[in-house]
C-alpha cells in the first residue's frame, strides 16, 4: 500500500473533521472563558505568553495559554506516536525569525493571526472580511515570489537534542504555568505576569485549555492543517485540500457560535477589533505575506516545531519577539484603532519582505 | 522507462510540489522520481500528481528519507 494512504486524517475527510473538530473547539473554549471571537487565535495567545514572561508589560494581554503548549506538545506527540519526529534546521534561521517578528507586527495591526481572521467571521465581525481580502492578498504576493524561483534554502538534519528545544522550552513554560498559578487579584505569581482586565484576564479552565491544546495538536500534525497553505495551495496550484480544512473551520465555529449565543454579526464594537480598515487590510497582508514566505501559518509553524524542525521553532520564537516589540513600541493596535507607530510598522515590515523575497528568488 | 529524479529533501512547503509540477510539465515519455525528507511532503507531491493525471507507481521510505515514483 502506499505509504500517501496510510495516514487517515491526511484525506480530504480527514481536514474537514480536524478544522470542524478545531471550531467546534474553538466556540467551547469561548464559552468556557477565552476572550471572545479569539478563543484560539494563535497570534494573539503567542502575544498574551510573551506578556505572562514579562518581555512585554501591556497590562491587560499576559496570560500564559496552554493551548499553545498543547499545540506544540500534542503535535510533538504525534510526530513520536507515528515515527514523524525527524530534528531538522539549518534553512536561513536569522531570516525565519525576522519573517515571525513580522508576521506577529502585521497581525497585531489588525488583531489577529489567520485562525482569528476566520473565529472573527464566525463571531459575525465583519471588520474581518478586510482581513481576509488583506490575507489573501499577501498570500498571493507570496506565489509570485514563488513562482520566481523564491526559496530559503534546505535546511539539515540535525541531532536529536536540537529537534527537542521548542518541545522543551513549551513544557518548561507549563512547568511554569502549573507552578506559578493565577492568584485572585494580583498581577504576579512567582515569575508569572498575569492580567487583571482585558483579553488576557479571560481564560478557559487550565485543565480543557490544556487538553483542547493538546488534542489540536496532535490532529494538527497528522492532517498538515495549515490556514495560509489552504490559501496558498488553492492560488498556487489549484490544489483544494488544506482550503476544506479552512472552510470546516469556518463553518464549525459558525454553528457553534449559533448553538452557543455567540455571534452577533457587525462592524462597531466587536470584540477586540477595530474598524479602521485599511490598516486591517494592510496588517493582513503583511503577516499573510510573512506567513508565505516562512512556509506556513503561525498554527503550522508550533506543529512543525512539535515534529523537531527547529526552523519553525526559530520562527515561533521570533513571534514571541515580534509580539514583544509590537507592545514595548506601540506598535499593536487596540479597540481604539491603531497603535502610534503601527503605520510604520506595516510600512517598514512591508518592505523588509519585499526585500527578502526578492533576495532570495533562485531560479533553477 | 528512463526516469528524471527531483530531490526536493529539505524544502519546506510547497517547494517540494513546486519542483515536482514544474517537473511534471515538462517531462515527457519520462518516469519521475522524487525524493523528500518528510511524509507531509509525500502526501503533497502524490495529492498534486493525482491532480495532474499522473500515476504513483512506487512510494516507500528510503533510510530517513521518501521516494515517489510517478508515471503518466
Amino acid at each position: 500500500m502506499s505509504r500517501a494512504v496510510k495516514n487517515i486524517f491526511a484525506t480530504t475527510l480527514g481536514i474537514i473533521a480536524v478544522g470542524s473538530i478545531i471550531g467546534v473547539l474553538a466556540g467551547f473554549l469561548q464559552q468556557a472563558g477565552n476572550p471572545a471571537n479569539m478563543a484560539i487565535c494563535v497570534a494573539c495567545f503567542g502575544r498574551d505568553i510573551a506578556g505572562a514572561i514579562g518581555i512585554h508589560r501591556a497590562a491587560v494581554v499576559q496570560y500564559l495559554r496552554p493551548e499553545i503548549l498543547g499545540f506544540v506538545l500534542g503535535s510533538f506527540a504525534a510526530a513520536l506516536a507515528f515515527k514523524e519526529f525527524k530534528p531538522s534546521g539549518g534553512s536561513a534561521p536569522a531570516t525565519r525569525f525576522v519573517l515571525g517578528m513580522i508576521a506577529m507586527i502585521g497581525a497585531l495591526v489588525f488583531l489577529g493571526c489567520p485562525w482569528r481572521v476566520v473565529l472573527r467571521l464566525a463571531g459575525g465581525d465583519g471588520n474581518a472580511l478586510i482581513g481576509l481580502a488583506g490575507l489573501v492578498a499577501g498570500v498571493w504576493i507570496g506565489t509570485l515570489f514563488f513562482k520566481k524561483g523564491y526559496n530559503l534554502g534546505r535546511s539539515q538534519v540535525q541531532s536529536w537534542s536540537a529537534g527537542l528545544m521548542l518541545p522543551l522550552i513549551m513544557a518548561g513554560l507549563l512547568a511554569l504555568r502549573l507552578i506559578f498559578p493565577p492568584v485572585d487579584g494580583e498581577t504576579q505569581s512567582g515569575v508569572l505576569w498575569y492580567s487583571l482586565s482585558g483579553p488576557g484576564a479571560a481564560f478557559a479552565p487550565l485543565g480543557f485549555a490544556l487538553a483542547a491544546g493538546l488534542g489540536i495538536g496532535f490532529l494538527a500534525q497528522r492532517s498538515r492543517f495549515c490556514t495560509m497553505g489552504a490559501i496558498r495551495d488553492a492560488i498556487l496550484f489549484r490544489q483544494m485540500y488544506l482550503m476544506y480544512g479552512f472552510i470546516a473551520l469556518l463553518v464549525a465555529a459558525f454553528i457553534t457560535n449559533l448553538a452557543l449565543g455567540q455571534f452577533n454579526p457587525g462592524f462597531e464594537g466587536q470584540p477586540v477589533a477595530h474598524t479602521m480598515w485599511f490598516w486591517n487590510f494592510m496588517g493582513m497582508v503583511t503577516a499573510g505575506l510573512a506567513f508565505a514566505l516562512a512556509g506556513g501559518c503561525p498554527g503550522r509553524q508550533l506543529f512543525m516545531s512539535g515534529e523537531g524542525n527547529a526552523d519553525a521553532g526559530v520562527f515561533v520564537l521570533g513571534l514571541l519577539a515580534g509580539a514583544a516589540l509590537s507592545h514595548n513600541f506601540g506598535l499593536a493596535s487596540s479597540p481604539a484603532g491603531i497603535g502610534p507607530h503601527g503605520m510604520a510598522a506595516v510600512i517598514i515590515g512591508m518592505a523588509v519582505l519585499l526585500f527578502i523575497g526578492a533576495a532570495n528568488c533562485k531560479r533553477s | 522507462m528512463a526516469r528524471e529524479q527531483i530531490d526536493a529533501r529539505g524544502f519546506s512547503c510547497p517547494q517540494p510540489v513546486l519542483l515536482a509540477t514544474q517537473a511534471m510539465n515538462t517531462t515527457e515519455g519520462k518516469e519521475l522520481e522524487v525524493l523528500v525528507d518528510n511524509e507531509a511532503s509525500l502526501e503533497n507531491v502524490g495529492r498534486a500528481a493525482q491532480s495532474n493525471g499522473w500515476t504513483i507507481t512506487a512510494s516507500e521510505e528510503v533510510g530517513q528519507d521518501y521516494k515517489l515514483v510517478l508515471s503518466k
